[in-house]
């Protein structure tokens, strides 16, 4: 997590706006997950269907194709692991599956 | 001077004329009597061709102002309007677009809420609204919701204050009857309300916001600060933008109520809306009797004049506040609000409550009157009184 210093009330822009934009990078917003999508990449077909359907934009993307899940980020939702036409995404309870890391 | 003209108009007319005098980016909202035909006769002006808006039309007032957020995030100016149950659906994000910031200029055409359903004229339905941190201006008859409708424009999107607006006209006694009231030309209006310059427009991809987002504990108190202050900003903002539209129509606007021969009376109600209309003609009436009787008229309830007030009503002998919703187990919100603005001086007033028109019951002259002469009775009882009620 990056520290950020408090602020007073009139130090902060107004109604919650935070300016900037690319926000997510400040804050890592995946330490809450019960389960960790494990992505297997010889059966992957970069149909990049979960790439499209993640709501946390968490897959790594090179040359479009999928080169990994980023876990600082990632929730756990499943969402991929349905969506994955050839299995390729297997959601595992977190911490009993530590590869990846 | 004004240059306008005089018409015979419902408050309903009156309104859609402000809104596309106002040329809003955005109109989202969705029929409830009485405000419907506020925004149909707007779709009207739209369908014809005489204001460039775009009307959303939503599938409910939770929607109505869902996209009024979303509209006025991306930087457009914004309005809608509704009524009682509409308002109470809407209530969720009302309070989203004052945190939010969001300058919507909203008309209420008031109604009671249900249960029992009904569709008649009383204040519950704004009440309902007054700790979300929306600006509540009432007015009297259509006039002044027209005048209010486009001083609202200005107040909302001053960079001091950016909270929504919602300006109120009694349903039916206002929003259904055909009342003389004065249009400014539409230029004029244009440039009283000039070009919107939102602050942080979602759609200004060159400078990306996040906007809406979850605050921790560690900063929703802050944000909450913020709007305080912005509505301590306003009472100052709207004397400005009065004395500004003042100077350009017939009329004189210049404070945050109405005193109606209120400075030399001994006995005075306080009371908001059309009420206002009926109580003037009983002071006229008892004043030519030789009473010293007068009537306040909020124009502004949130936020409330308190200070203003207070020094207005302390020299009383008694004061009767009108309220026209109920606050079950407590006394009305008008009275709350002049019971706190004068509690701490030491010869305050006698001070009594009223609750009248409940469910669009009438009240008469002759009721008013009879308040006036309770006022004179220093015994009178300090419980809840009904006006017309069958108790
Ligand atoms: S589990 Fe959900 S959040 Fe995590 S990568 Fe898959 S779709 Fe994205
Ligand atoms: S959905 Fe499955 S096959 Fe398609 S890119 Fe993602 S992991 Fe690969």
């Amino acid at each position: 997590m990056a520290e950020f210093e408090l602020k007073k009330y009139d130090e902060v822009p107004i109604g919650g706006v935070v300016t900037g934009g690319a926000t997510p990078e400040l804050n890592e917003t995946g330490d809450w997950r019960s389960n960790r999508p494990i992505f297997d990449e010889d059966k992957c077909i970069q149909c990049l269907l979960c790439w499209s359907h993640c709501p946390d934009a968490s897959f790594y993307i090179e040359d479009e194709e999928v080169q990994g899940i980023d876990y600082d980020h990632c929730k756990g939702c499943g969402i991929c692991a349905e969506i994955c036409p050839v299995d390729a995404i297997t959601m595992v309870p977190e911490g009993e599956d530590s590869e990846d890391e | 001077m004004s240059n306008g003209n005089r018409q015979v108009l419902t408050g309903h007319q009156v309104v859609a004329n402000a809104m596309r005098q106002v040329d809003p980016d955005v109109v989202a909202a969705y029929p409830i009597t009485p405000q419907s035909e506020i925004v149909e006769y707007f779709s009207k002006f739209v369908a014809d061709g005489k204001v460039d808006s775009e009307v959303i039309t939503v599938e409910s007032e939770h929607s109505a102002m869902s996209a009024c957020v979303g509209s006025s995030a991306a930087g457009a100016r914004t309005m809608t309007a509704t009524a009682s149950q509409g308002l109470a659906l809407m209530l969720e994000i009302v309070y989203i677009a004052a945190s939010m910031r969001a300058p919507i200029v909203m008309t209420v055409a008031n109604r009671a809420l249900s249960g029992p359903i009904n569709i008649h004229c009383d204040h519950s339905d704004s009440m309902a609204a007054r700790d979300s941190g929306v600006i509540q201006i009432y007015g009297e008859d259509a006039q002044e919701a027209y005048d209010f409708t486009l001083m609202a424009q200005r107040l909302a999107e001053n960079e001091d204050v950016l909270l929504p607006v919602m300006v109120t006209l009694d349903g039916f006694t206002l929003t259904h009857t055909a009342q003389v009231a004065e249009l400014l030309p539409d230029d004029t209006v244009t440039d009283f309300v000039g070009e919107y310059e939102p602050l942080y427009p979602l759609l200004d991809v060159d400078n990306p916001t996040t906007q809406g987002p979850f605050d921790m504990p560690d900063y929703y108190f802050e944000h909450k600060l913020q709007q305080v202050e912005a509505m301590n900003n306003v009472p100052e903002k709207f004397l400005e933008v009065q004395e500004e539209f003042s100077d350009l129509s017939d009329r004189e606007y210049s404070g945050l109520f109405e005193s109606y021969r209120l400075d030399d009376a001994d006995y005075a109600i306080v009371l908001l809306g059309s009420t206002a209309g009926t109580a003037k003609v009983v002071v006229d009436e008892l004043r030519d009797k030789g009473k010293k009787v007068g009537l306040l008229k909020p124009w502004m309830f949130r936020p409330f004049p308190a200070e203003e007030m207070k020094e207005a009503l302390k020299e009383k002998e008694a004061v009767a506040v009108f309220d026209r919703s109920l606050s079950f187990g407590s006394s009305g919100p008008l009275y709350l609000e002049v019971s706190s603005a004068l509690s701490h001086e030491d010869n305050k007033p006698r001070l009594y409550n009223y609750t009248y028109g409940l469910g669009g019951r009438d009240i008469a002259e002759g009721h008013i009157a009879e308040v006036f002469e309770d006022l004179e009775n220093p015994d009178l009882e300090s419980k809840m009184h009904y006006i017309n009620a069958r108790t």
